[in-house]
């Protein structure tokens, strides 16, 4: 369970520690972010640019090896294009991830928010909540979730969705509660602002600097978690198709034809990759509480 | 220090009810477990008295309460489908994960420590750059990819080691291997930069000022002070050594704790999936104390502050 074993301890394990790389050879960084770039191009252009519909069939080029013209990346067992399913694996794969990692963003930082501006039981309850998500590993829980409510894309983001969101509280709780101690806090209570006010106009803009780079910290894993589930056939469900689904599927094949899985996998891999030095990057640029 | 282990107990064990209540609610509310046991065209009376015998008649708060009961007397319920208890079938299974989540511990530990402390103490050398970078790498690549390609390359290429099951220590190779290479990433680098930390401390060029021998400066000096931060992650990692992993079980069918989870999920084993759920967050829960109580120990200004509320 390495993946979510990995959860936790990287929000703290992150500062500094690719300073040396980074300041050695900045262009990891911007290789990193071309390939992101080339993600999201992908994922917004997949309906224009792939060779073929996900879903169509060519069962004269089954298992065609990568290089045949046509199918650069070969094809799978249905003699479907793994590029075309590729490009818009990458797609599903990043709507995920950018609307779980938003959604659990706002609800933990509301919940955060929350915490701080009422403390006493709502603190309380917030913070046993957030025990709570801490205690069971996601996977587990995610698990258990999906297969008895069965598996949606809408199921999949809200459930995604959860995922990390009691750091954001955390984070937010915290830098809620000594903003609010801040002069210029004071200062709007004084002149009469409500709190949904202060809260959301001067102490958010204040601390999402913080906020971002946990966005960036949560946004990978959130890749891996659903890669992970859509790996185990619990994820996103076919005739649609995920960059976890497939690698699930693919290794079936892995003897005859390994690239239907390695293509996929290397995506991910990558684009994991990618997130961890550009948000690395981001963080020194944007955080001011990181040494 | 007392008041601090009772105000960490009391609140474990809310945890503890929460995820009970969590997994009752979730897995009692989300369908008919009877209609998915018996099939859709299952007869009606066969449902109803399916229902009847494991009590999903009853009004959910009814049920609840009866299973806060049972698991008071350490009933988990019968498994659904092969009538056996929960509890017991859990169990068995615990063993066989353990063979893989225990070596893998092992390895984590001592692999991923001993390397980021060296990446430390020789900072900006090609081996610091390297660990650096095979951290990174083992923590960002998903176990199944790592999984796959070890079995492509040593079970499919080269043929030296099986691709699954679990007949003797040779087919627990790859999964250990698949299953500690992001956690040493993951210490690698946490211990690294803990002991970067310590070394930038006035404490530490205090020590050297003395004329202590740079020896003893890392290992008295440095190591204990560095180790709150790393006891936190293998706290964790503890914690879910029952937790197994799910996704790396499934890859090599290794019959453990994981495979359980997902074999049961899929046949809405509800008994079992609760049971399941129980133990690895009661393990979790049971980690984080003990991490929490050391710490105490470890660092007594932590017991003392957390003691006052």
């Amino acid at each position: 369970m390495t993946d979510f074993i990995a959860t936790a301890p990287m929000n703290t394990a992150r500062p500094g520690l690719l300073k040396r790389i980074r300041t050695k050879v900045p262009f990891l960084v911007i290789l990193s972010l071309l390939w992101l770039s080339l993600m999201i191009l992908v994922a917004l252009l997949t309906d224009w640019v792939r060779p073929y519909p996900v879903t169509k069939m060519d069962l004269s080029a089954r298992l065609a090896v990568p290089g045949t013209p046509g199918h650069w990346l070969g094809t799978d067992e249905l003699g479907r294009d793994v590029l075309s399913r590729l490009m818009q694996s990458i797609r599903v794969s990043l709507v995920i991830a950018f609307g779980a990692t938003a959604l659990s963003a706002v609800f933990g930082t509301t919940l955060g928010f929350l915490a701080a501006r009422f403390r006493g039981i709502v603190e309380h309850l917030v913070l046993t909540l957030a025990d709570f998500q801490a205690a069971l590993p996601f996977m587990i829980l995610a698990l258990s979730v999906l297969a008895f409510f069965g598996s949606s894309l809408t199921l999949l983001v809200f459930l995604m969705g959860f995922y990390g969101w009691e750091r954001y509280a955390r984070i937010a709780r915290g830098l809620a509660i000594s903003a609010g101690a801040q002069g210029y806090a004071a200062a709007v209570v004084q002149l009469g602002a409500t709190p949904a006010r202060i809260y959301l106009k001067h102490i958010l803009p204040n601390v999402a600097s913080t906020l971002i780079v946990s966005m960036t910290l949560t946004f990978p894993e959130i890749i891996l978690m659903e890669s992970g589930l859509s790996f185990l056939g619990l994820g996103v469900q076919p005739p649609e198709t995920s960059l976890g689904n497939m690698v699930g599927f693919g290794r079936e094949y892995l003897t005859r034809a390994p690239w239907i899985m390695l293509a996929p996998a290397l995506v991910v891999m990558l684009t994991t990759l990618s997130i961890s030095l550009a948000g690395d990057w981001l963080r020194d640029r944007l955080d001011p509480t990181v040494r | 220090m007392l008041s601090f282990v009772l105000s960490r107990l009391l609140r474990a064990f809310i945890t503890v009810l929460l995820v009970m209540t969590f997994a009752f609610c979730v897995l009692r509310l989300s369908g008919d477990p009877a209609q998915i046991l018996l099939g859709p065209d299952a007869p009606q009376e066969a449902i109803d008295a399916f229902r009847e015998r494991w009590g999903l008649n009853d009004p959910i708060l009814v049920q609840y309460w009866a299973y806060l009961r049972s698991l008071l007397s350490l009933d988990f319920g019968m498994s659904m489908r092969d009538k056996s208890p929960a509890l017991q079938l859990v169990l068995e299974r615990i063993p066989t994960t353990l063979q893989l989540t225990v070596p893998a511990l092992i390895l984590k530990i001592g692999i991923g420590i001993p390397a980021g402390v060296y990446a430390a103490l020789h900072r900006e050398s090609v081996a610091d750059r390297g660990v650096i970078m095979l951290a990174v790498l083992g923590f960002t690549m998903p176990s199944f990819v790592i999984g796959l390609l070890l079995v492509l390359i040593f079970s499919v290429t080269l043929g030296w080691l099986p691709s699954g099951g679990q007949d003797g220590w040779i087919h627990g190779i790859l999964p250990t291997l698949t299953m500690s290479i992001g956690g040493v990433g993951i210490l690698a680098r946490f211990s690294r930069s803990a002991m970067i930390e310590v070394l930038g401390q006035p404490y530490i060029r205090a020590a050297s000022a003395k004329g202590v021998s740079w020896r003893d400066v890392v290992w008295k000096h440095a190591l204990p002070n560095a180790s709150v931060p790393i006891v936190t992650i293998v706290g964790f990692m503890i914690g879910s050594l029952i937790a197994g992993a799910v996704v790396v079980e499934t890859i090599f069918a290794w019959p453990g704790i994981g495979r359980l989870l997902v074999v049961s999920v899929a046949n809405r084993d509800l008994a079992v999936v609760q049971c399941l759920l129980l133990v690895i967050a009661g393990t979790m829960v049971l980690a984080n104390l003990a991490v929490d109580i050391l710490y105490g120990w470890l660092d007594p200004r932590l017991s003392r502050k957390s003691g006052v509320h």
